[in-house]
C-alpha cells in the first residue's frame, strides 16, 4: 500500500510539473501584455518601467527558473493587475468562498441525484422515471448562465429573502448552490439510472429476492451499493470543478470566489495569476482523483491495491 | 445502505473541509446585519462599482473602477463642486506666473489627513515626485508629464530634484511646466495628482491596502474594503467643506454582471447605477423614463484604415469609406445609448476661446452621401490603379476585437459598404489584446478604435495622431498636423491653441486617416427620490453631492 502511495505521489509532482511548463510555454506565447487596458495603452516609458518592476525584461528561461523556484516555496508572486493582493492571498481569499459554494452544491447533488436516478430505474418507464428523466435532461442541457439568470430573475426577484446577488450572508449562497448543484446532479441522476438498471437485472439480485429478503433490503443492500460505483468514479473531477468554483455562476450572482480569476487573469494577461490559478486547480484535482481511487478500492471489494490488501 | 458508502462519503467531504482551510468566508458573520445597522436614520447612497480596485493609492490607480472610488475620498489641490465647476479644492488660490509656466497654489488653512494630520505642500511635492519613480511604475505617470523634468525622471534617465515641483514653505507649491498648460488647473483635479500623505506612505509602503491604515483627505474616507465583494466609505467629518456633504456614507457593490447589477438596482438595492446593459438603456430611452440620463463623454469611436495597404492610402478611397457609412442609423437602431453622430474627432462637451461649443466652430466634417462616395471611390481606385474586382479579391476585413455590440456596428458598416461601393468586406473578431498587438505591427487593413479622453480640451483626442503619440495607431504622419499640435501645445494663447486645432481637426479629416463612427456617452439611470448627481463629462456621474430624500 505505502508504495503505491510513494509512486501516486511521485506522478503527480511530475504531472503538476508538466502542467507548469506546458501553461508557462502558452501563456507566454500568447499575443498581448499584462499592461494594456481598454481604451488606455500606455506610453512606452512607463511600460519598459512595469516591465522591469514584474522582472518581465529578463530572458524567459530566466524567468521560468525563477518562477520554478517561488513555487516550490508556495509563492506565486505578485499580481500584475492588483497591487493590493499578492496572488497567494487572492487564492486564499477566493477559494473558502468558492469551496464554501462548491461543498453546498455538492451537497445538494449528492443527496438528490442518486435518489433521483435510483427512484427512475426502479419506476422504469412510469411516472416517476419521465419526472427524473425531464429534471436531469434540464441539468445536464441548460447552461449555467441561463439557470443562474432564470433564478434572479423569476426567484430573487420574487422572495424577499433571498438577494439578487451580492455576498456577505449565508442567504447569498442558497440561488448561487443550486445553480452550480444542477448539472452534476442531472449527470449523477442520469449515470445511477443506467447503472441501477443494469444492476436491477443482475442475477444476484434474483437469488436475494428469491431467498425472500424484503424489497428495501434488496434495493438499499445490493442494488444501491453497487450501481453508486460509476457516481463514485466521476466525483473526482465533479468534486474538484465544484470547489474551485465556477466562472460564469460567481460572475452572475456577484461572489468573490476563485471561479473569475480563471477567465479573467487570462484576459488580463495576468500571467503570475493565471499560473497561481493553474498550479491550486491541478493540485486539487490530482488529490481529489487520488482519494477516489482510494475509495474506489475501500467500496468495490473487486479492486485490489496489493495482492495482500484486505 | 453500506456503512462503508456512508464513510467514504464523509470522508470526501472532510477532506474537503481541510482543502477549503477550515475557514467560512471571513466576511461572514462579521456584519450579518450590517445593512440594518447602517440604514437607521443614516443617508447611505448604494450602487455598484464594477470591477474590483486594482489600488486605491491614486498614484497606482488606473481607471474608472477605481477612480469613481478615489475621487471621493480624495481631494486635488482643484475640484469639482456641486455644479461640476472647477473650483479650488485643497489650494485656497493659485497663481500662474505671466509667460505661463510656474504656478504657485496656496493650500487652505486647516485642511488635514483623515488620521488628523495637516495636508502640506510637501505632501503634493512628495505624491508628484514618487508617482513619477520609475520604480513604483505607475501606469499613469505620464499624465505628469506637463511638469517640467518629469519624463526625463520616469523614463529614468533624469534625477528626482530636477522634477519642478518644489514646496516654498508648508503651505506654498510652485510647479513649473515643460509649457503653458491651458488646462493644467484641470489636471490637478485628476486622481494621479490627488495627494496621499507623505509621512503614512513613507512609513508604512502597505498603507493603501487596508481601510484601517488607508489614510486619505477628501470628503469621504475608506472603512471597508472586502475585495471584489463591498467597498464602503464613510463621511469624512474633519473634511473642510463638510456642510456640503449631505450623504453619511457610500456603500459599493462590486458586481461585475451589468445584468445583476441592473436588477439589484431595478429592485431597488441601488440609488444610481452607471454601468447599464444596452438593451435596457435602449428601452428606457424609448420609454422616456426620467431615472434615464445621458451625459456626454470625451470619447470618439472610429475606425482605423491602414494608409500601408493599397488601396487604401489613398485619401479619396478613405474619405469614400466614410461616406457611405449612414452614422446616424448606427447610433440609432445599433448602438441605441444616445450616442451622438460623429461630426469630426473631437467631441461634443469641449469649449473654445470664447466658452462655446467647439464642435459647432469647425462645424460638421463628416457627411453621408453613398452616391459621391461611389464617386470618389471609383476615381481612387483609378488612381491606384486598382479594380473593383481586384479590390474584392483582397480579401480586406474590419478588425475588431470580440464584443457584441462591436460586432453589430461592423455588420451595418459591411452592408453599407457594400450597397454604396459594391465592394465586400469580410469581418475579423480577435480578441482584444490580439487586436493591439496586430495594430502595432500593421497587420490590418480596417480596425476598430476608440478614444476616452482625460481632460476637458480638444488636445486630449487630437494629440493622438501626433506622428510620435504612442497610441497613434495608423501612424499618420503629416508635418502640417504636427506642427499645429506643437504651436498649440507651447502657448497658453486660447485663440491661437484653439484656432490652431480647429485647423488640426479640419486636416486629419480632409486626410480622413480615421473613420469617426460617433462618439460615446455615458448612460446613467438614478431614482427619483436621489437628487445632487452632477456630471463632468471626463468623469464618472458625480456622487459627492448627492442627497436622498426620504
Amino acid at each position: 500500500m505505502s508504495k503505491y502511495f510513494v509512486r501516486r505521489l511521485a506522478m503527480s509532482v511530475v504531472t503538476l510539473w508538466v502542467i507548469v511548463t506546458i501553461t508557462f510555454i502558452l501563456m507566454h506565447s500568447v499575443p498581448g501584455n499584462p499592461f494594456a487596458n481598454e481604451n488606455k495603452n500606455i506610453p512606452e516609458v512607463v511600460y519598459q518601467n512595469l516591465l522591469k518592476k514584474y522582472g518581465l525584461d529578463k530572458p524567459l528561461s530566466e524567468q521560468y527558473l525563477i518562477y520554478l523556484k517561488n513555487i516550490v516555496r508556495w509563492d506565486f508572486g505578485e499580481s500584475m493587475k492588483s497591487n493590493t493582493e499578492t496572488v497567494n492571498e487572492m487564492i486564499a481569499r477566493g477559494f473558502p468562498v468558492s469551496a464554501q459554494l462548491g461543498l453546498q452544491a455538492l451537497l445538494i447533488a449528492l443527496i438528490i441525484g442518486p435518489a433521483l436516478g435510483a427512484i427512475a430505474a426502479l419506476y422504469q418507464n412510469r411516472f416517476p422515471d419521465y419526472i427524473s428523466m425531464i429534471v436531469s435532461i434540464i441539468g445536464v442541457s441548460v447552461p449555467s448562465f441561463v439557470m443562474g439568470t432564470f433564478l434572479i430573475q423569476f426567484v430573487a426577484r420574487n422572495v424577499d429573502w433571498l438577494p439578487i446577488g451580492g455576498w456577505g450572508e449565508w442567504r447569498h449562497t442558497i440561488l448561487p448552490s443550486f445553480a452550480l448543484a444542477l448539472m452534476p446532479l442531472a449527470q449523477i441522476a442520469r449515470l445511477m439510472r443506467s447503472s441501477m438498471l443494469e444492476v436491477l437485472g443482475q442475477d444476484y439480485i434474483k437469488t436475494a429476492k428469491s431467498k425472500g429478503i424484503s424489497r428495501t433490503a434488496v434495493i438499499l443492500k445490493h442494488a444501491v451499493r453497487n450501481a453508486i460505483l460509476p457516481v463514485v468514479s466521476i466525483l473526482g473531477t465533479t468534486v474538484s470543478n465544484l470547489l474551485v468554483g465556477s466562472f460564469v455562476i460567481e460572475k452572475i450572482f456577484g461572489v468573490p470566489g476563485l471561479g473569475m480569476f480563471f477567465v479573467n487573469s487570462i484576459y488580463n494577461r495576468d500571467y503570475t495569476l493565471i499560473m497561481g490559478v493553474t498550479v491550486f486547480y491541478a493540485i486539487i484535482l490530482i488529490s481529489m482523483l487520488f482519494i477516489v481511487d482510494i475509495a474506489y478500492t475501500l467500496i468495490d471489494p473487486r479492486i485490489r491495491l496489493t495482492k495482500e490488501g484486505r | 445502505m453500506s456503512k462503508k458508502f456512508i464513510i467514504l462519503t464523509s470522508l470526501i467531504l472532510v477532506l474537503a473541509i481541510i482543502f477549503t482551510g477550515c475557514s467560512s468566508p471571513s466576511n461572514e458573520g462579521k456584519d450579518p446585519a450590517g445593512n440594518n445597522q447602517t440604514a437607521g436614520g443614516k443617508k447611505i447612497l448604494r450602487s455598484n462599482n464594477s470591477s474590483e480596485p486594482g489600488s486605491l493609492d491614486p498614484a497606482l490607480a488606473q481607471g474608472t473602477h477605481e477612480s469613481w472610488i478615489l475621487e471621493n475620498v480624495f481631494e486635488g489641490l482643484m475640484t469639482f463642486d456641486e455644479n461640476g465647476e472647477l473650483v479650488p479644492g485643497m489650494a485656497e488660490s493659485y497663481e500662474i506666473s505671466e509667460d505661463g509656466l510656474t504656478y504657485t497654489f496656496k493650500i487652505r488653512d486647516g485642511v488635514t489627513w483623515s488620521n488628523g494630520d495637516p495636508v502640506t505642500a510637501e505632501d503634493f511635492e512628495y505624491t508628484w515626485k514618487r508617482a513619477l519613480d520609475p520604480e513604483l511604475a505607475a501606469d499613469y505617470a505620464h499624465i505628469l508629464y506637463y511638469i517640467k523634468g518629469a519624463q526625463a525622471y520616469n523614463s529614468g534617465e533624469g534625477s528626482r530634484d530636477d522634477v519642478a515641483v518644489k514646496a516654498l514653505d508648508e503651505k506654498t507649491l510652485e510647479v513649473t511646466l515643460e509649457a503653458p498648460t491651458a488646462y493644467f488647473l484641470e489636471l490637478t483635479a485628476f486622481y494621479t495628482y490627488f495627494p496621499v500623505n507623505k509621512n503614512v506612505v513613507e512609513s508604512n509602503p502597505d498603507w493603501a491596502k487596508d481601510p484601517e491604515t488607508h489614510v486619505s483627505n477628501g470628503p469621504f474616507k475608506l472603512v471597508r474594503w472586502d475585495h471584489n465583494a463591498k467597498i464602503v466609505l464613510e463621511k469624512n467629518e474633519s473634511y473642510y467643506n463638510a456642510d456640503k456633504i449631505k450623504l453619511d456614507g457610500i456603500e459599493l457593490d462590486i458586481i461585475e454582471d451589468q445584468n445583476t447589477a441592473w436588477q439589484k438596482y431595478e429592485g431597488g438595492e441601488y440609488h444610481i447605477l452607471v454601468d447599464v446593459p444596452t438593451s435596457v438603456v435602449a428601452q428606457l430611452k424609448a420609454q422616456n423614463d426620467p431615472q434615464l440620463n445621458i451625459g456626454n463623454q470625451i470619447g470618439t469611436y472610429y475606425y482605423n484604415v491602414n494608409p500601408d495597404v493599397k488601396p487604401f492610402n489613398n485619401a479619396k478611397v478613405r474619405q469614400a469609406l466614410s461616406m457611405a457609412i449612414d452614422c446616424e442609423t448606427i447610433t440609432e437602431n445599433i448602438t441605441q445609448g444616445g450616442q451622438i453622430p460623429a461630426e469630426g474627432v473631437v467631441p461634443y462637451g469641449l469649449k473654445d476661446e470664447n466658452g462655446n461649443e467647439f464642435r459647432d466652430g469647425v462645424g460638421s466634417l463628416v457627411e453621408y452621401d453613398p452616391d459621391k462616395a461611389k464617386q470618389l471611390f471609383e476615381e481612387g481606385l483609378a488612381e491606384e490603379g486598382m479594380t473593383l474586382e481586384e479590390f474584392n479579391s483582397g480579401q480586406f476585413v474590419i478588425l475588431y476585437n470580440t464584443s457584441e455590440s462591436h460586432k453589430k456596428i461592423a455588420q451595418a458598416v459591411q452592408e453599407m459598404w457594400r450597397t454604396a461601393l459594391g465592394i465586400e468586406i469580410g469581418l475579423e473578431n480577435v480578441e482584444f489584446q490580439v487586436k493591439l498587438d496586430r495594430e502595432k505591427a500593421g497587420d490590418y487593413q480596417i480596425s476598430r478604435g476608440g478614444w476616452i479622453g482625460d481632460y476637458m480640451d480638444p488636445m486630449t483626442i487630437l494629440d493622438l495622431w501626433w506622428s510620435e503619440s504612442a497610441f497613434n495607431d495608423v501612424k499618420y504622419n503629416n508635418e502640417e498636423y504636427d506642427k499645429l499640435i506643437a504651436e498649440s501645445k507651447a502657448t497658453d494663447d486660447q485663440n491661437i491653441r484653439m484656432e490652431n486645432m480647429r485647423k488640426a481637426e479640419k486636416m486629419i479629416m480632409e486626410d480622413m486617416a480615421v473613420i469617426p463612427i460617433y462618439f460615446y456617452t455615458q448612460p446613467y439611470v438614478v431614482k427619483e427620490n436621489v437628487s445632487g448627481i452632477t456630471y463632468v463629462p471626463v468623469r464618472y456621474p458625480m456622487i459627492t453631492y448627492a442627497d436622498i430624500a426620504e
